[in-house]
C-alpha cells in the first residue's frame, strides 16, 4: 500500500487520443494522479470521461498516445496493470443472479485468491460497505445503493493500488450519495488507495477531490485542486449593507491591499478577496471604529459550476443539452449496452 | 496462460446459474421432446429409404434429436455472451487479470456441462418412448461424440457473440444458422433422400458428422464410418474453438 506522503504517480497519461470513426472522444489529454491521491475528472456526460476510464483499465484501445497506471504501460503489459486496479463502472457490471457474496467469491477467484485469504477479505469489505447482513441475497433483490456499495467493495478485494470509480452516486439519492462519499473519502485516507473518480457533480467533485481536471469535449481545460480553482475566479464576494451614515467606510476599506475589487451602490458594498470568512472579522472592525453599523453580511464562495461556466463560457447543464445529440450517436456506435 | 481458477469459477457461475432458472430447463427441453413424441408417434409406421433395415423411426430419430437439443443448447451458451455484455457483466470478466483463453475456456467447459446435462434428461426421456441401447460400451462412444457437438456449437455461439453487439441479431441467427444447420444435418431423415447438391451442403454440416456418430454408436446403423465422423466432429471442434476465441480476444468489450 502506498501511503499518502508518497511522491510517485500512480498514473501518468501522455498525449491520449481515442478517436470513434469520425467522432474524438478523448483528444490530446495528458494529465498524472500522484500516488494516494483522491483525483477527479469533472466534465458533462459524453465529455469522454469513461473513455479515459476504459482505456486506463485495458478495455479499450487508444488511438494514440500512451499511459501508465501503478507504473505499469496500459498496451504492453496489461496483465500486471488489471493486477493492480479495482474498478467500478458506471453501469452495474454485477450478476444479478448470484448473491452478494457469490459476486465477490467470483471476483476474488478471477484474482487468484486462496480460500482463506478469500474469506477474510469478503467478510472484510462486506463489513466495511455495511452488507453483512445482506450477503446471501440475490443481488436482484438489492436496492441501487446497496448494488453500488457492493460494486466499491468488490473493487476492493484483491487491494489494488489504484481505484477507478466511474460516477459513482450516479442515480442515487441524496442520502446514499451522501453515504458513498464518506465510504470513499474514509477508503482514501485509511488504506492509502489511490482514487481516480469521473463526476458530472460540481459537490461530489468540490466535496472529494484533492485535485481535479474539467473536461470538456474530449479536451482538459483546467486542472488543479478545487480550491484554487476557484481562487482563479478572483476569490470570494463579500457584500455588507450598512444602516444609516456611511461616513468614510469604502475609502478606508479600498486602502486594503487584500481587497481586489470594491463596488458601492446605495448603502451596500460588495469586495473581491480571497479566503472571505477570514476577512470579514477585519470589515466588521473597520465599520465600528468608523461608527458605522452594519446590518447584513453576506459571503459567497464561488463553485466549481462558475469554474466550470468560466473556462467552457456554458454551465455543465447547457452543455449536457447540447451533447445530448452527440451522445446519442456515441452510443448508438460504439457503446452499446452501456446504459441501461 | 490457462488459469485454472478463473476456469473454476467461471464453469461454477455457469452451474449456479443454470440451477437457478429451472424455467429455463424446462423451456429449453420442451421443443426437442415434442419433436421427439410428435415425430416419433406420427412416423411411427413410416418406411423411409436410406434408414437402416430394421431400424424403426424413433430408434432413427433419437440421436438426431439429441444433436438437435445440443445444437441449440451450446449454440445459445456461445450467445450468452451478449447477455453479459447487455448486462454489464461482460466488462467485471474482462478487466480481471486473467488470461482470455482461460475466459474462454471457462465458457465452454460451463456450456458443454449445462449442454450435457439437458440432453441427458432428454435421453433419459427416449428410453421411457421406447428406445433401446444396442450395448452400453458404445453410450461412453456416443457421449464422446454429444460432447464434441457441444464444443463446436459453443465455438459456433461465440463467433457469433463476438461478430454482433447486442442481441438484436439474435433471431437472424436462430432462422438463418441454426435451423438450416438442423434441417441439413439429417436428423429427421436420412440424407440420402436429399438432391445431390442440397447433399453436399450437409457435408459442410459439423452436426451431420455428430448425428451420424450417435447413431453408429448407439443404433449401429451410420452413413460413415464411426471413425470418420470422430475425425471429423473432432477437427470440427478444435477448429470451432480457435476460432471462437480467436474472435473474441479481438472484439472490443465495452
Amino acid at each position: 500500500m502506498p501511503s499518502k506522503n508518497d511522491t510517485t504517480d500512480a498514473i501518468s497519461v501522455d498525449r491520449l487520443t481515442k478517436r470513434f470513426q469520425d467522432v474524438v472522444a478523448v483528444d490530446n489529454i495528458s494529465f498524472t494522479v500522484r500516488s494516494g491521491e483522491l483525483f477527479g475528472l469533472l466534465g458533462p456526460n459524453g465529455a469522454g470521461k469513461t473513455t479515459i476510464i476504459n482505456m486506463l483499465a485495458t478495455l479499450l484501445k487508444p488511438t494514440s498516445g500512451r499511459a501508465e497506471v501503478a507504473g505499469f504501460d496500459i498496451l504492453t503489459k496489461k496483465d500486471e496493470v488489471r493486477r493492480s486496479i479495482g474498478v467500478v463502472f458506471q453501469e452495474m457490471a454485477l450478476d444479478v443472479k448470484l448473491t452478494g457474496k457469490e459476486n465477490l467469491e467470483f471476483h476474488a477467484m478471477m484474482y487468484g485468491m486462496e480460500k482463506s485469504l478469500r474469506r477474510a477479505r469478503i467478510d472484510e469489505v462486506l463489513a466495511l460497505v455495511e452488507l453483512r447482513d445482506k450477503a446471501d441475497v440475490l443481488v436482484e433483490k438489492y436496492s441501487g445503493g446497496m448494488k453500488r456499495r457492493l460494486e466499491i467493495a468488490r473493487g476492493l478485494i484483491h487491494r489494488p493500488t489504484v481505484l477507478f470509480l466511474d460516477e459513482p452516486t450516479l442515480g442515487l439519492d441524496a442520502q446514499t450519495r451522501r453515504h458513498i462519499w464518506e465510504y470513499i473519502k474514509k477508503l482514501n485516507t485509511e488504506s492509502g488507495v489511490t482514487i481516480i473518480l469521473t463526476t458530472h457533480y460540481m459537490e461530489e467533485a468540490d466535496y472529494l477531490c484533492e485535485r481535479l481536471a474539467i473536461i470538456d469535449f474530449g479536451k482538459i481545460v483546467a486542472g488543479d485542486s478545487p480550491e484554487r480553482l476557484k481562487d482563479i475566479l478572483g476569490g470570494d464576494v463579500v457584500s455588507i449593507e450598512l444602516e444609516g451614515d456611511s461616513g468614510n467606510l469604502a475609502a478606508l476599506l479600498e486602502k486594503e491591499d487584500w481587497i481586489r475589487t470594491l463596488t458601492r451602490h446605495n448603502n451596500c458594498i460588495s469586495m473581491t478577496m480571497e479566503k472571505g470568512e477570514r476577512r470579514i472579522p477585519r470589515i466588521i472592525q473597520t465599520a465600528q471604529a468608523e461608527g458605522v453599523t452594519v446590518g447584513c453580511v453576506n459571503l459567497h464562495k464561488p463553485s466549481l459550476e462558475d469554474v466550470f461556466l468560466h473556462f467552457t463560457g456554458r454551465t455543465i447543464r447547457d452543455q449536457e443539452a447540447s451533447q445530448s445529440e452527440r451522445n446519442k450517436f456515441m452510443m448508438r456506435g460504439h457503446m452499446r449496452g452501456r446504459r441501461r | 496462460m490457462i488459469d485454472r481458477a478463473a476456469i473454476t469459477v467461471l464453469w461454477l457461475r455457469e452451474m449456479k446459474r443454470f440451477v437457478r432458472a429451472k424455467s429455463r430447463i424446462i423451456g429449453a427441453l420442451a421443443m426437442p421432446l415434442f419433436f421427439l413424441g410428435f415425430l416419433g408417434m406420427g412416423f411411427r409406421r413410416m418406411a423411409i429409404p436410406g434408414m437402416g433395415d430394421g431400424v424403426g423411426y424413433l430408434q432413427f430419430l433419437v440421436p438426431g434429436i439429441l444433436g438437435m437439443s445440443l445444437l441449440f443448447s451450446s449454440t445459445f451458451g456461445g450467445l450468452s455472451v451478449l447477455w453479459d455484455r447487455e448486462f454489464g457483466f461482460l466488462k467485471e470478466i474482462m478487466v480481471a487479470p486473467v488470461s482470455r483463453v482461460s475466459i474462454v475456456l471457462g465458457r465452454i467447459a460451463g456450456g458443454v456441462t449445462t449442454s450435457m446435462i439437458q440432453v441427458l434428461l432428454l435421453f433419459g426421456i427416449s428410453f421411457l418412448m421406447g428406445f433401446r441401447l444396442r450395448s452400453l460400451p458404445m453410450l461412453l462412444l456416443a457421449l464422446v461424440f454429444m460432447i464434441l457437438i457441444s464444443v463446436t456449437f459453443l465455438g459456433l455461439g461465440l463467433v457469433f457473440a463476438s461478430m454482433m453487439k447486442d442481441m438484436q441479431g439474435f433471431s437472424i441467427v436462430m432462422n438463418f444458422v441454426i435451423f438450416p444447420l438442423f434441417f441439413l444435418s439429417g436428423a429427421l431423415y436420412p440424407l440420402d433422400n436429399f438432391p445431390a447438391w442440397l447433399r453436399a451442403l450437409s457435408y459442410l454440416d459439423p452436426l451431420t458428422y455428430g448425428i451420424d456418430g450417435i447413431r453408429a454408436a448407439l443404433i449401429g446403423y451410420s452413413s460413415f464410418s464411426l471413425v470418420f465422423n470422430l475425425v471429423v466432429m473432432g477437427c470440427f471442434a478444435l477448429g470451432m474453438i480457435f476460432l471462437g476465441a480467436f474472435l473474441f480476444e479481438r472484439s472490443e468489450s465495452v
